[in-house]
Order: C-alpha cells, then structure tokens, then sequence
C-alpha cells in the first residue's frame, strides 16, 4: 500500500514536470529562433501573413496595464470593505455578509465575462468612452477587479482578524480613538498577510482568461489608450489557439511560457512572503525566549 | 511466528532509551510479576510512561527513539524477530491518559479489534461486545445504545470504553497510562474498582501521578526519577520504608 | 487627524457598499436577463440550429466532473494519506510535494489548457475530446484536493491513531477504519467545491474539447463542449437570450455546489463525531 500512496504523491512531481517540460520543449526554441528580443520586445503580431512576425509586446504591456488597474481597484475598494467588516460593522450583519461574499467568490469567471460584456462594454462605450470603443482595458479591469474583490476581502478580513486584540485595547487605553486603532495600529499589523492576499489577487488577474476575452477586444495591437481594442497574454493563447497550426501554434506555446514563467515568479514571491511572515513570528518568540 | 502463551509476567534487563541525545531511561532492571498490579511514579518527565510504551512497543511511532536492552513478556523477546509487533501489540493492550473512543458506535468501538482478526459472524461479534462490556462494568449503563455514538458517552463512561475496547482483543497484559487523571473521584473509583477485578486474569501495569491511588490499588510499586529506577518493592514497603531518601521524600511531597 | 479618520471609516462603509452592490449586481444581472429565457426545451431539448439547448453541454458537463473526480479524488486522497501519515507531513519529499502542488495552483487555467492541448490533441492524437479535457481538469484541481485532504487528516487527533495500534491494528487498516472516516467530512467537502471548479472552468476547455455545441457526445473521445463553454459560445454568436438562460443554470448549479459542499461536509462530520462534536 505505502508504494501505492507514495506513487499518487508523486504525480503531482510528475504532472508539474510534464506540463513544464511540454511548454519548454516546443515554446523555448521557437523564442530562440524569432530572437529573444524581437519575440519579447517586438511590436508586431501578425502571425497569418506571408511573412509573419511574432512580436508579444503589445500583449505583455496590456497584460500589465489590466493587471495593475484591476489590483488597484480590487485592492482598493476590497481592502476597505475588509476594515469596515472588521471594526465598522454591525456585528450581527458580518458573519452573513461574510458568508455572501464567499459565496459569491464562486461564480464562474464566464458569467463575469457576460456581465461585462453585456453591461459594462455598452455602459463604458455610451457613458464614458471619449472614442466610443466600449471594449478594452478598462472594460477588462473593471470586470476582473470586482471578480477579484471576494478572495481580496476574506484574505484581508483574516489576516486582520488574526492581529492580536490586545494592540486594539492597548491602543484605546492610550486615548486613540475607534478608527485611529484600527487604521494606525491594527492595519500596519496585518500588513504582511494582505500583502500576501495582494500578491495572490495579482496571480488570478494576469491569468484570467474568460473574463477578460469577453470584454478586451482582442486586436493585437498596442495600448495607448483605456478604450481601445486590445489583446492580453491569455487572450492572445485562447484567441489564436481556435484558430491556428504550424508556426504560429509554437508561438502561442511560447506565449504560454512567458505566461508560465510570470506565474512562478508570482508563485515564488508569495511563499518568500509566507515564509518572512513565519520568520518574524519565530522571531518574536526568541526575543520572549531570552527575556526569560 | 512468536505467540505469547503460559505465564504473563514481564522483565526489562539493562534498558537504556533515547530521544535523539536525550537519555530518557538509564539502566533499568525490572520484574514484574504476572496477575498482579504494578504502579509506576514519580515527578513529570521522570519516564515513567516511556518505559510503559516500551511494552506494547508504542515508541517505535516516535521519531528519533533508540533503546538498548532486553525485554520479554512471558519469556518472548518482545523484539525479536519472530515477534509480530501488531500481534504483541493485541496481547497487551494499552488505556491512555485521555479517553480516545474511535468517532463511530459503541458497538463498533468495541468489535474493532476482534474485526481485525476477521471476526465477522454477527453472533459471536455480539458476545465479545457484551462480555468485554461486562467486564469493563459498563454493560448495564450503555446496553440500551450500543449503536449510539461513542463520543456521546460521559468522559468517565468512555474510559471504561476504551478498557473494555482493549479487553476485546483478549489481550493478558493492560498497560495503563494515567487512566484516571482526566476524570472525576467518582468514575476514578469506578476504574480503580474494576482494576481489583481484572487483575484476577490480566498482569496490570499503571503509570500514575496519584500516591494515594498506588496505595489503593497497587501490589507493588516502582519509583522514577530522572530516567532511573529508584527503588522497586512491595507497595507496603515502599510507603512505609523506603529504603532510598530520595524516595522518602517524593512520598512525602517535598518535591515532584 | 481625528477627523480625518472617521471621514475614512466612511469610505469604508461606502466600499462595503460598492462591494455588496457590484457583486449582487452580477447576480442580479444573470437572473433577471436569464430568467424569462429559459425554457424546458431550452435545458433539455433537442439541438436544432433555430433553436439551440443545453443537452450537449449538459452530457458533457456531467462527463467531465464524472472523469475529473475518478481521476483526481483517489490520486489526491492517497497522496495526502502518504504526506501526512507515512512521513508525518515532515522532510524533505514533503517540501517537494508542497512547492510543486502550490505551483501547480498557481499556474493560469489558460496555460492547463495549452497543456492539455499539446499533450492530447496534438501529441496524443486524439484530437479535441472530452477525455482529454477531463485529464486536464483532472491535474488541475489535483493541488485543491491533495492540500485539502492534508489538513482534514491533520485535524484527526493523534490519540485514534494511537488507540488503533494500540490494538494491534495495522498501519493500512488504521488508515481505512480510522483515520478517514474521521476526516470523511472535510475530505467529502473539498470534493464538492473542486467538482464546482470543473463545472465553472471554460479556458481549459476552450483548447482541450472544441466546443461542439450542437452534438451530443456520442463517446468520450468525442468532441463536446460544457455549461460554462456554451456561455461564452452564445455571447460570442449573438444569442444573448440563450447565452444569459444558461448562466442562470450554472450559476444556480455552481452555488448550490458550494452550499452543499459545507452542508454534507457538516452533515458527515455530525454522524461520525455525534452530536459531542
């Protein structure tokens, strides 16, 4: 039996090194062969034309340009939901509040994709484009940041539920008010964990797929402005993936790999981030461990 | 394959146990007589309860555990080879400090064991539970729900549970880890009482923090200090006159 | 300064607000459109192409989680049961296992999808299908039920364990009498909620199973498409009607899921702990 359970646990192993190994094989020499640079760098897409070029810099910048727009608004507006739940809230309404927004956490990202297209597109294209192009980035962080908000809220609610009470009280012992505790002291304690739920939002935002195609555009072309038709990484994979071979399919997989390797980085961060987390609190215990 | 049958007396020579560098029992030589209830004290951290899970071989769960030694119940080497750990383990049966009924019926609790040795006819699986109930002098209190919810039951009730879980296996040892330490006078009584019954058929050996229980219940007594064993006699004598001082003054509650 | 913190405890509340709004409103949205458009032909009717319906996605939907969950439970469950119980969630194989299940958590589902694309449609041969779809989805909630189950075996307490060995009990029956049935509750929870996520993911399958919308799988190498594929088929092919009615099923279908992942998971905690729990 143990080899039985020690074979399942290493598939995860073998399915992590698998989907890497696919990805570098047919993505990696197909970025050597266009030229890192003019892959990375390039600004020219036009993978069907007789003499295609593969630039993803348009793609790179607009996934950058949603991620950032959709963080700020999640984290904005998620983060301050959060210290309101915490301290400004009837208690009676927070544990169902709470209880709704995780539920609400599971909606599938291809409803949020029809809500923006359906809504915010034509309300955006009517009310506030200045070129009356609906889709495009702002469409696209609009939607993603209220699909992000539920995760933003519980990791920020916890990490503050987590912060000892006795900062609170000792606070208001000292004269501070209800919000100067909560802002002053309880906030910067709880930094570190809603750093972390910051970190993780950032993650479902550069990969989200659904959401974004549905309310992007999809031309591959690059941002200049928030109304604008454009592509982003994942939109650029799902897009041309329907409909294309040869070539152009490895330069999709290397789209992938850069995806992938953004992924890591973000991956790699947000345990460096657990693990500080861990080591302050070993910290701390020493301190009390000399004073003894 | 060993078995373990005849006599059911147990013997420690030259036990020595570690915990990574720690020397958790030094030197240890013991007899321990069959049918009889033998109390082991002393202070925490004194490794009285180490030494008892040697017997049912518990401290091979623990990381980093190394012994030296002899060791035999009725004359088998209860680390030999031969010797099949869970079968050991089946003749000498163990009650932990705190009550730990498996999360499933009484019923079930209590046919777990005899089910382990592919017991599975209704009718005899019925006798068992009854028998061990009995003699775990449960019976008359949990007859009417044996398919009730083991957790249910009172913290008292579920030690005699677990007792009567561990008499199921037919086992001809019962350690016994500080049984009573977690419960109420009243249901330590209960236990203390049944202990007087079962040593009629069973070699008992209880590790306990309470003098006065040793006094009640114990035929002899062994006294642990620091990973050694001080002194080792007829419980009479050992609170009457202790041949060793520092004994004397455990019992006497200047320290531990 | 004091005044400008209670000026801030009303932004709060107003973000509270917004929140509460922007997410009901999605809600909203998808039943007041979806709603009026929905029909029993619609969900169980015969595709034509005037009048399209959900059967082929629902067939498809319902093989898909049937596959992803004989795929991924058993391999998650005892590669939790080796991580916990065999190594005591300690050592060196343990920090490998964890570093890759929460890389693999974090990987886009799009780039599942690229995957799940070069191995079996193109590598494999199998052209778009089901199976390979379900696989993919498979590797994709694997981390979710491998971490979960960690901490449901974690939360066991040590003393059963003790108390089966104790009896002579093996190390494998140990595992199978005791130690999951007394983590059944959260294990079965953490089932429910990955079934909810093969029933919400659409960018895997957008390259794995080819969004055949209008044929009923006939087997499971055969082209299909899902619920949530159907979605963004009928917002991209000018069927809003259609489009927001089947948001209304899987959305319905996806919250149900999640309400009963906790409800069962409690019911099971509750009839093995009793009421003492």
């Amino acid at each position: 039996m143990r080899v039985v359970f020690l074979f399942s646990a290493f598939f995860s192993i073998l399915a992590l090194a698998t989907i890497t190994m696919f990805l570098f094989v047919s993505g990696v020499p197909f970025i050597a062969k266009t030229g890192f640079a003019k892959f990375l760098f390039g600004s020219d897409w036009i993978p069907l034309a007789d003499n295609p070029s593969y630039g993803i810099f348009p793609m790179i910048v607009a996934s950058l340009y949603v991620t950032a727009l959709s963080v700020i608004i999640g984290i904005g507006i998620g983060l301050l939901t959060a210290i309101a739940l915490y301290k400004f809230c009837p208690k009676k309404l927070v544990a169902p509040i709470r209880q709704m927004i995780n539920l609400l956490a599971g909606i599938p990202s291809v409803i949020f994709g029809l809500f923006g297209m359906t809504i915010v597109v034509p309300f955006i294209r009517d009310y506030v484009s200045p070129t009356g192009v609906g889709y495009g980035i702002l469409s696209a962080s609009l939607v993603l940041g209220i699909m992000i908000l539920p995760t933003i809220v519980s990791v920020s609610l916890d990490s503050l539920n987590s912060v000892s009470n006795t900062y609170y009280e000792g606070a208001l012992a000292l004269g501070a008010t209800k919000e100067q505790a909560t802002f002053k002291i309880m906030l910067p304690a709880a930094k570190s964990g809603i750093l972390a739920g910051v970190v993780l939002a950032v993650g479902r935002a550069v990969g989200e797929t659904m959401a974004v195609i549905m309310v992007i555009g999809g031309s591959p072309e690059r941002p200049t402005s928030l109304f604008q038709s454009v592509r982003t990484l994942t939109a650029n994979i799902a897009m041309g993936a329907m409909e294309s071979s040869g070539d152009t399919l490895s330069a999709l997989i290397a789209t992938g790999v850069v995806l992938f390797v953004f992924t890591l980085i973000l991956n790699v961060s947000f345990s460096l981030l657990k693990i500080d987390k861990r080591d302050k609190a070993d910290g701390k215990k020493e301190k009390r461990g000399t004073k003894k | 394959m060993n078995e373990f049958i005849g006599s059911m007396d147990i013997t420690a020579k030259g036990c020595n146990l570690y915990y990574g560098d720690f020397h958790a029992l030094k030197d240890i030589n013991i007899e321990i007589p069959e049918k009889q209830v033998t109390a082991l004290i002393g202070p925490s951290g004194c490794g009285k309860s180490t030494f008892l899970k040697i017997f049912n071989r518990m401290n091979d769960l623990v990381e980093g555990c190394r012994m030296e030694g002899e060791y035999r119940i009725g004359g088998v080497d209860i680390f030999d080879k031969e010797t099949d750990v869970n079968v050991l383990r089946k003749n000498v049966g163990m009650v932990f400090q705190k009550p730990n009924p498996f999360p499933m019926s009484i019923y079930d609790n209590i046919a777990f064991a005899p089910r382990t040795v592919g017991i599975t006819k209704r009718s005899e699986l019925d006798e068992i539970v009854e028998r061990s109930l009995r003699r775990a002098s449960i019976w008359d209190e949990v007859k009417d729900r044996l398919r009730k919810n083991a957790l249910g039951m009172s913290g008292g009730q579920q030690q005699r549970l677990c007792i009567a879980r561990s008499l199921a296996a037919s086992p001809k040892v019962l350690l016994m880890d500080e049984p009573t330490s977690a419960l109420d006078p009243i249901s330590t009584g209960k236990i203390e009482e049944l202990m007087e019954e079962l040593k009629k058929d069973l070699t008992i050996v209880i590790v306990t923090h309470n003098m006065q229980q040793a006094t009640r219940i114990a035929d002899k007594t062994a006294f642990f200090l620091l990973g050694e064993l001080v002194e080792y006699g007829n419980t009479d004598d050992i609170f009457t006159s202790p041949r060793d001082e520092r004994t004397e003054r455990y019992i006497t509650g200047r320290f531990g | 300064m004091r005044k400008l913190y209670s000026a801030l405890k009303y932004v709060c509340i107003a973000c509270l607000a917004i929140s509460l709004i922007a997410l009901v409103a999605v809600v909203a949205y998808v039943l007041i459109n979806g709603i009026g458009n929905l029909s029993f032909n619609l969900v169980f009717g015969e595709y034509k192409p005037d009048a399209p319906t959900l059967l082929p996605a629902l067939v498809g939907t319902l093989e898909l989680v049937a596959i992803a969950a004989i795929i991924a439970v058993p391999i998650g469950i005892a590669s939790a049961i080796f991580l916990v119980e065999y190594t005591n969630n300690k050592g060196k194989f343990v920090k490998i296992v964890g570093i890759a299940t929460e890389t693999l958590a974090g990987i886009p589902s799009i780039v599942y999808g690229l995957f799940g694309y070069l191995i079996f449609v193109v590598a494999f041969g199998w052209g778009y299908s089901l199976l390979g779809g379900a696989i993919t989805l498979a590797i994709m909630i694997l981390p979710t039920i491998v971490r979960s189950t960690q901490e449901s075996l974690l939360s066991v307490q040590g003393g059963l364990r003790e108390g089966a060995y104790a009896l002579g009990t093996s190390k494998v029956r140990t595992i199978f009498k005791i130690v999951l049935p007394s983590a059944a509750g959260g294990i079965v929870t953490a089932i429910i909620l990955a079934i909810g996520r093969v029933v919400s993911e659409s960018a895997v399958l957008i390259l794995t199973i080819g969004m055949v919308v209008n044929k009923v799988p006939e087997t499971l190498m055969a082209p299909g498409t899902s619920l949530a594929l159907d979605i963004y088929y009928f917002a991209n092919h000018g069927r809003p009607d259609e489009a927001a009615a089947t948001a209304v099923v899987l959305l319905i279908l996806v919250m149900l899921l999640n309400l009963l992942a906790g409800w069962i998971g409690n019911l099971i905690k509750k009839s093995t702990y009793g009421d003492a729990k």
